[in-house]
This record gives structure tokens, sequence and C-alpha cells, in this order.
């Protein structure tokens, strides 16, 4: 224990045995669920393959490969674009609904989020059918105008596709920064003269910067490590699909793939560097918390009106997979026209009747993973910010480099370490249910994580310094100061985790053993492999984007009552 | 507050669990791994738990690649009773990796051998239950607005006007598809093999990442013509998707197979599904609508839907009636998809420019024709074809060890380093097609 030692500047720094007790469980949850079985696999990326001996000539190799190294850059394009593009689309919905008396903000931001929720193969699969080169806009276009646009193709059809994908991303956790920016901050703005754009400008965006950031970097990240949509729009010349095409292939068991993975992890590793490098040095906490949060405005009508239309024109655009695949799950026979042949109810039936399994198992697992996440978030971002121990650092940058680790990796690495493990009744661990739910907090915990440590990075220190003054101790003003001012960003980090693990299908897919242990997502590729089981599949896709969304609407609800409570309590 | 919410909740969730837990006790369990669809996998599931009551059968799906590797990782304490699945060489794969079971089926009536292949495997490792040939599927009402027509061979699919229109698998993701580009090489012999695999590759729309990205392609209308297996033809039909299919007269038609996995927890049972498999009843499961296999049983097709081709009525091998290898087949699995790879899925756009060109000048020659011209297009061609390795080369110990897993030599080549080179050599020589190309095309103005 000689790593973590005492540090005695100031009395709120000081470290306390229950942080380093929290610092050794979370240390021990992260080497045994991320870096053990990471390290189990990667380790071939450096081994030679003939004399199984240490070596770094497969480095050396990707260097000098000319796919490789073509593809890393594509991966670095596609996703710096795609943060611009997320960007595009979330600050108009983040901005409007969090600083307007806006009708149906709930909904947007319910709205806006569900994007995140498409289930892989079916989101693609509708967007191919909406937007591909014989998709209903292509094909109505070639019919009327006599061109088509090609959004499907190429790394542009990525950037297009991750953009709607991902945005979410920021618009949850900009939303979250900006509601929780102080009144009085935009007010004494006002007074000394600001107002408008210069406002924003100055003074809003700069404050929700960490949110931003937090987002931004998510977006990256995700791209830069996603190899679904690439794979599935066929582009095959990034690194993420790259790392994925090699480890699966059968008969090959080369480093190569390996080695990406590492080129993977560490890139992603430096993105969140350079990302931590930009809020260093800069304060953004706010200690008042009277006003709960940014003057919500009524808009002029000449204001609201090419808001509404503008907000529903981004809304239809990142919508646009799930009408596919609303029409997808009450189709027929959808081929080569703008809409399907005919509608039908019996693909739903078809699920309810025999899937109702995968449904419960996902909104098990889903929410396990994302309440072990928050717990976790929350006290990695507490003892990063509001502590010394050593090493709490490092549990940071080890559990988001989680977010650069491939799913198919760490699937693997479960099976590899821990299906020796045989429980009593003679099930491997491994493929014990719980291990998915523990494989999804791992892959999940960088979205909690951050949208945590936003949270907390606008709460003053200063106000659980007036908490300990009053006499509150350390444990007491977490629960009762600390957390509750953190809520938003705590049920941002919820519903992230939540939303994506329960369509998470990568690591899931290498560690579910039986049917009755699947979620939703498994059940989904399943019914997607075949030309009948395509309306069948749509359909359980529709269900899972409904259980989330109704899950993520519920969630907006406590946080919005929880501001209205706060708020109300202060006047 | 909240978090007490949370805590509640999350207590209740893993209260719910546990009961799950608890009522799943096994009882006849049979573990099935398998790559084949719901649609495949449902009917045989039901019939063979009403004919064994009692029994509960448990399907896992993955695809092929990843059931080959699962069944490997978890071979220390193996829970899976059976492989289901098309491709032989996955089977061929998992024989020499010793995890398949010994077993001779009882039922009678199954003929040795369909077209040139065997239909179990001569050791007894695995068996073939229904027959797949590979060929061509195409969305009518994509080619009819599109004037296209309707091909009849591979070679068709390298003409001009299917330029852009054609979507393929990769090799090296889809098991049955390399054993479409592996029947050409063997039919058509390595040299004219990879030409024509090529002049096809500069023709795709698209090279798909899953075997089903292709019909599902082309079913939806994104492409107009998939290389496929012959059932995924026949089922999307059955789903009522406009589409036709079509075997190519160098075919080769294979079984897709079932094998018992070695340590199975039921063994029993195991063979007891694989005997239902062939058994009259299980083969006449293969005509249903969403599955559309042919059985291995020939007295099966007296009661065959409409559409449904005998492949025990028609000569499969065409041309000079070649034998399917299997052998060789496998040896070489990992450098010819590589060499796909390498010199056609990454090297599409370069690939594709190159074959534009040389459509677009052979076009003017047809219109005048003009000899130096024509030699610059066959020269063109010429280099397009050219492969990296000759056939003997490629299956050298050297390059067949580089794609497989350790126990090379010191100074081999490095999988990497080939796949750098041939990708090099693709890329410089498509390069000077376009050239060439490019060069006949001025000379027609």
């Amino acid at each position: 224990m000689a790593m973590f030692q005492m540090a005695m500047s100031s009395s709120s720094a000081r470290v306390r045995p229950g942080q380093i007790v929290a610092v050794a469980l979370i240390a021990a949850f992260l080497v045994f669920f991320l870096l053990i079985p990471v390290a189990s696999v990667i380790v071939t990326a450096f081994r030679d393959k003939a004399t199984g001996a240490f070596t770094l000539v497969n480095f050396v190799d990707f260097a000098q490969t000319d796919l490789f190294v073509r593809s890393f850059w594509n991966s670095v394009y596609v996703s710096s674009m795609s943060v611009v593009v997320a960007s595009i689309f979330a600050l108009p919905l983040a901005y409007y609904t969090t600083r307007f008396e806006f009708r149906g903000a709930a909904i947007v931001q319910t709205l806006g989020i569900i994007p995140l929720i498409m289930p892989p193969f079916a989101g693609a699969v509708a967007m191919q059918l909406l937007f591909g080169r014989n998709g209903t806009v292509n094909l109505l276009l070639d019919q009327y105008f006599g061109f088509k646009v090609p959004f499907m193709e190429g790394l542009n059809g990525v950037i297009f596709v991750q953009s709607i994908h991902y945005f979410p991303f920021i618009l949850i956790n900009l939303s979250a920064a900006l509601r929780n920016i102080d009144r009085s901050m935009e007010e004494s703005a006002q007074n000394l003269g600001s107002s408008g754009l210069r406002l924003f400008r100055r003074i809003v965006f700069p404050l929700a910067m960490p949110g931003y950031v937090a987002g931004a970097s998510l977006v990256f990240i995700k791209v830069f490590d996603d190899l679904a949509t690439p794979l599935l729009l066929n582009v095959n010349q990034m690194l993420a699909p790259q790392a994925y095409l090699r480890i699966t292939s059968v008969g090959i068991n080369d480093p190569m793939g390996y080695v990406i993975s590492v080129v993977l992890i560490v890139a992603s590793l430096i993105a969140m560097w350079l990302s931590v490098l930009a809020m260093r040095g800069k304060d953004y906490a706010t200690t008042q918390r009277g006003g709960g949060g940014l003057a919500k405005r009524e808009m002029r009508p000449g204001d609201a009106i090419p808001a509404y239309i503008m907000i529903a024109l981004i809304l239809a655009l990142v919508l646009a997979p799930h009408i596919g695949l609303f029409l997808m799950s009450i189709a027929t026979v959808w081929s080569f026209s703008p809409l399907p042949d005919a509608f039908t109810l019996k693909h739903y039936a078809t699920v309810i009747f025999d899937s109702g399994q995968y449904i419960w198992n996902t909104v098990l697992y889903a929410s396990l993973a994302a309440g072990i996440d928050i717990v976790i978030g929350v006290a990695i971002a507490y003892l990063v910010l509001r502590t010394k121990v050593i090493g709490a650092k490092w549990l940071d940058y080890t559990a988001m480099a989680a977010l650069a680790v491939p799913g198919v990796v760490l699937g693997i690495g479960f099976l590899r370490s821990y299906y020796g493990v045989i429980l009593p009744g003679g099930q491997s661990l491994a493929t014990y249910w719980v291990m998915i739910v523990l494989a999804l907090a791992v892959r999940r915990l960088p979205y909690a994580l951050r949208a945590c440590t936003a949270a907390l990075q606008q709460v003053s220190q200063s106000l659980e310094e007036a908490a300990e003054n009053l006499g509150a101790g350390k444990r007491r003003t977490i629960q009762r100061v600390v957390v509750p001012l953190m809520t938003g960003g705590i049920v941002a980090g919820f519903v992230t985790s939540f939303a994506t693990a329960a369509v998470e299908l990568s690591a899931t897919i290498m560690l579910v053993q039986s049917t009755s242990d699947a979620p939703l997502a498994y059940g989904l590729y399943v019914y997607m492999q075949s030309p009948a089981g395509r309306g069948a599949g749509a359909a359980l896709g529709m269900i899972a984007v409904l259980i989330v969304g109704i899950c993520t609407y519920l969630s907006h609800h406590i946080a919005e009552k929880d501001r209205a409570r706060k708020a109300g309590t202060s006047t | 507050m909240k978090t007490k919410l949370l805590a509640a909740a999350l207590a209740s969730t893993l209260a719910l669990s546990a009961s799950i837990a608890i009522a799943q006790t096994p009882t006849g369990k049979l573990v099935i791994v398998t790559s084949f669809s719901k649609e495949v996998t449902d009917p045989y599931k039901k019939a063979f738990e009403k004919a064994n009551p009692g029994v509960t059968v448990e399907i896992q799906n993955r695809n092929t690649n990843a059931a080959v590797k699962y069944l490997d990782e978890t071979k220390s304490n193996n829970v899976t009773d059976l492989m289901w699945a098309s491709a032989p060489d996955a089977f061929e794969a998992l024989k020499q990796r010793e995890l398949l079971e010994k077993y001779k089926p009882r039922v009678t009536g199954i003929p040795e051998k369909i077209g040139d292949f065997p239909i179990n495997d001569p050791e007894g490792y695995f068996f073939g239950f229904a027959a797949s040939g590979y060929g061509i599927m195409w969305n009518t009402r994509y080619v009819q607005a599109n004037k296209l027509p309707e091909p009849k061979d591979w070679q068709d699919l390298a003409k001009a006007p299917y330029f852009n229109h054609v979507a393929i698998a990769a090799p090296s993701r889809s098991g049955t598809t390399h054993l479409t580009i592996e029947t050409i090489l063997q039919g058509e012999g390595w040299d004219q093999g990879w030409r024509i695999n090529k002049e096809i590759g500069g023709n795709l729309a698209q090279v798909t990442e899953r075997s089903f990205g292709v019909p599902d392609g082309v079913n939806s209308g994104q492409f107009g013509y998939g290389i496929v297996i012959d059932f995924f033809g026949f089922s999307a039909q059955g789903a009522g998707f406009p589409v036709k299919f079509v075997y190519p007269s160098v075919t080769t038609i294979v079984p897709a197979n079932i094998g018992i996995v070695k340590n199975a927890p039921n063994a029993t049972l195991a063979r007891a599904f694989v005997e239902f498999l062939l058994s009259p009843p299980g083969q006449e499961l293969l005509f249903e609508p969403t599955i559309r296999r042919l059985p291995v049983n020939p007295a099966t097709y007296a009661k065959a839907p409409e559409g449904m081709p005998n492949p025990f009525n028609f000569k499969w091998t065409g041309k000079g009636g070649f034998k399917f290898d299997t052998d060789l087949s496998e040896r070489r699995l990992g450098v010819v998809d590589a060499l796909y790879d390498q010199t056609i899925t990454f090297q599409l756009e370069p690939l594709k420019k190159a074959t534009k060109a040389i459509h677009d000048a052979e076009a003017k020659l047809a219109a005048k024709p003009n000899p130096a011209a024509a030699a610059l297009i066959k020269e063109a061609r010429d280099l397009i074809a050219k492969m990296p390795v000759a056939e003997q080369e490629a299956l050298s110990s050297d390059i067949v060890n580089a794609f497989k897993g350790g126990g090379g030599k010191e100074k081999a080549p490095r999988q990497a380093q080939l796949e750098q080179q041939w990708a090099k050599f693709a890329a410089d020589n498509y390069a000077k097609a376009l050239a060439k190309a490019e060069e006949a095309a001025k000379a027609l103005n």
C-alpha cells in the first residue's frame, strides 16, 4: 500500500481509510474485469508468432502496411468530422430546450437520446432503406429530379450515420451542464450589458464547457473505436473494423488484430488526455445553487417559429433510423420501393409470443450494469476531484480506457480468463449471466464516469467545506450535499450507460451461452439473419427503443422534479 | 433520496433475477451451436422437442467463424453438444483441432456422394444433412428499373452492364463465399479463376462483411445482383421478395453439416438429433418456405414444393466434371482469403476505376475497330488479372504457415509482410491498367 501516501496539505484533502478502501475496491474491479481479460488477449500483439518470444516487430509491420496507415488516418478523419457534425445537431437542441420556456422540452430531450439506442444491425439496415443508394430518399429524388445523393457511401456515409448515432453524447452532457449553470452568472453578465449571442458565447457556453468537452471526447473516441457502423456500411478501411476483421477470421491466429487493438487503445487514451489538457487549469465550479439553473425565457413568436422548425428538422433527421425501423417492423415486403408493399402487425405478434425472455433480460442486465457504473463513476469522480489519494487519477484513466477496448476483445478476454473457473453446479464462471452484466458495466463505465465527473466539476468545493464547517462528517456531506447536487449528471450517466448497454452486442455475443440468458440485441441479431426474420427483428428493435425511451423519459422526469424541488426550497 | 430509490430498484431486480436463475435447472438439455437463422432452427427445435417430451433444445446462434473460435476457447469445459453449420471447411478445421466426436448415423437411403462431393466426412466426424449450391441471385424490380440483363454464368457478372451492381461477401468473412471463390479457382484453374474473380471484383458495388449482407442488400434493392448460396435465394422467394436465383455452369454442390462436439455433455441426445435430422420427417422439414434447402435423401424430393430443383437429377460439375478438393481448399484457406482481401476487398476503388476505364474503352472499340487500342485493352486486362503468387507458390509451406498460428520458421515471411507486398502489387498493377485503358480510349477518340 505504499502507493497510497497520505497528503496532509489541507483538511478536505486528507486521505481517509474509507477512500483507500474505495480505491482498492474499484482497482480490484478494474483489474479483474478489464485489465486481466484485455491483457490475456492483447499479449499476442507482443509475441513473435513463430517463437512466442517478446517482440515489437508486429508494430513495425503495422507502420509499414499501407492499409493500416490509411485506415488509421481514415479513422481520425471520420472521428473528427463526426464530432463537428454531431455538435451541429446537438447545440441547437441543447440550447433551446434548456434556455427557453420550451413546450415539449422533455420530449425533445428524450427523443434526442433515442438515436443512442439504435440496436446494432437494425439501424444500418433501416438507414439503407431510407438513405441507401436505392433507399426511399434516393428513389424519390431519382424519380422527380433525376439524380441521387450518395448519403451512405464511403467515409462520408460513416460520418453521417455516426453523427446521428452518437450526437446524444454531446446533447446529454451539454444539457446537463447548461442546466447546472447558475442563473446569477447570467444575470451578472446581463447587468454588465451582455446579451444575446455574445452572452451565450462569452458566458454560458464557456461555463458549460466541461459538459461539451465530455460529450465531444466521448463522440470522438466512440466513433474511433466503433466497428458496427463502418462494417454495416461495408467500409472496412478504418482501424476498428480492421481489428475486428482480423481477430474474428477463422484460421488466422495472427498478431496484427491485437496490434491494431493496442493502437486503438493508445489513440483513445491520447484523445482523452488531450481533452483533460484542454480543461486543465480552469475552474468551472460556481458556488451558488439558488436559481436552479439558467433563467428560462419566453420566446417571441418571431423567434419561436424558426426554432421549432429547426428542431423539427433535426429531430426528423436524427430519428430517421427509427422511422425506418418502424416501417420495417410493420412491412410485409420492402424492396426497391419508397415505401413497403403492404403493412402487417404479425411481426409484433411473433416477437411478443416468443421473445419475452430477451426483453426481461435486457432490462435486468442494462439496469444492473448502469447501476454499477454510476456507483463507480461517482466514486472515481469524487476521488479524483476531491481527494489526493494517489492512484485515483489512474483509476480514472483505466476506467476510461475501457472505451477503447473493442467489445470482441473484452468478450474473448472474459472467456480466456474465467472459462476455467467452474462454479458450484458445473457451470463456467465466464458464461454465468452475471458476467454479461459485468462486461456491460465495464464497457459502459466511461459514459457514466464522464457524466459524473462533469457534474462534480460544476459543484464548488466551498459548498462541501461549508457543510463540514457546520459539523457534517465526510460521509454525510457526500450523501446530503455532493450527490444531490450531482443528480442531473448522475441521471445523465445512468441513462447513457443504460441505453447503450441495452443494445450492446459485440462483447455479449461472445458470452451468451444460452438463449434463456440472452439479451434483446442478441435476439435481434438472430432474427436479422434471414429474409423472413427481418420484420420480426425490426419489431424487436422497436420494443427495445420503446423500453429505453420510457426509462429515459422517467429519469428526466425525476431529474426535473428534483430540480424543481431544489429551486422551490431556496426561494 | 434518489440513491435510495435506485438502490431499492437494484435490490428488487437482483431478487427477481435470482428467481430466474433457480428456474433454469436443466433437464435433458441439448445445446446446439449454429450459424443458421431462427427460421431454420425453430422448426427443428419444435419437432424434436415434440418427438422427445422432456427434452429442451437450446439454440445458440453464432456466425461460423465465431462458432469455431467459441468451441476452441471453451473446450476445457465443453457445454455444447452439436455444431450445425454450412461450410465444410469449418468442420474440417474443427476436426483438425480434435473438437469433434466420431459417429456413424444409422439412417439408410442417403447416397455416398452428391455430385462429386462426399455427403459425410469419410472419417465420420461430421455429416451432411442438406445440399447447397452457389449461384447468383438478383432483384427483379432493380433489374427492370435499371434495364439490366439476367445473368446465367459467373462470367456474365464481369460484363460492362453489371458495373457497380454486384455484391459479394468477403470470403474471409463468409465460409460459403470462400467456397464459391475456391470453386471458381478449382473449376477454372488458378490463373483463369483469379481473372474471373477480379473481373467480377471490378464490377462490385460492395464487399459485405457478413454472408447475410448480400441477400439482405439484394432483397431490399440496394444491389442488383448477389453471389450467394442457393437457400438465401429460395428462402427470400419464400418470404415474398421479388428475387430470382440461378446456378452457373461452374458450381459445386456442397453439403451443409452437423457434427457432435467432443466431450458433449449430452451425447445420447446429440446422436438422436443427428438421426432425426437425417430421417425422412427431418429431411422434409427442409422444404419449409423459410428454410428451402435441398435434402440429401433423394426420396424426399417426391414431396418437393414447386421451384425447388432436385440436385440428384442434374450434372453439377459442369465443365469437365472437376472434383472439388476439400483438402486443397482447407490447406490454402488463409492464403486464398488474404489474396482476395488484399487484391480485391481492400483495393476496391482502384480496381473499379481501372475496370470502368476498360469498359469505356471497349465500348468505343466496338464502334470503331483499332488493333493498337485492342492490344492496349488486352494489356490492361492482363495487368488486372495478374497475381502476386503462382498456384504452387501459394501452397509453399512458408506462405501457408505464415497464415497459420505459430510454428513457422525463424526467417519465414510474416503474414503482415506478405499482405503488404500483395496489396502493393495489386495497387501498382491497377494503376498501370488504368493508364493503359485510358491510353486506349484516347487512341479511339
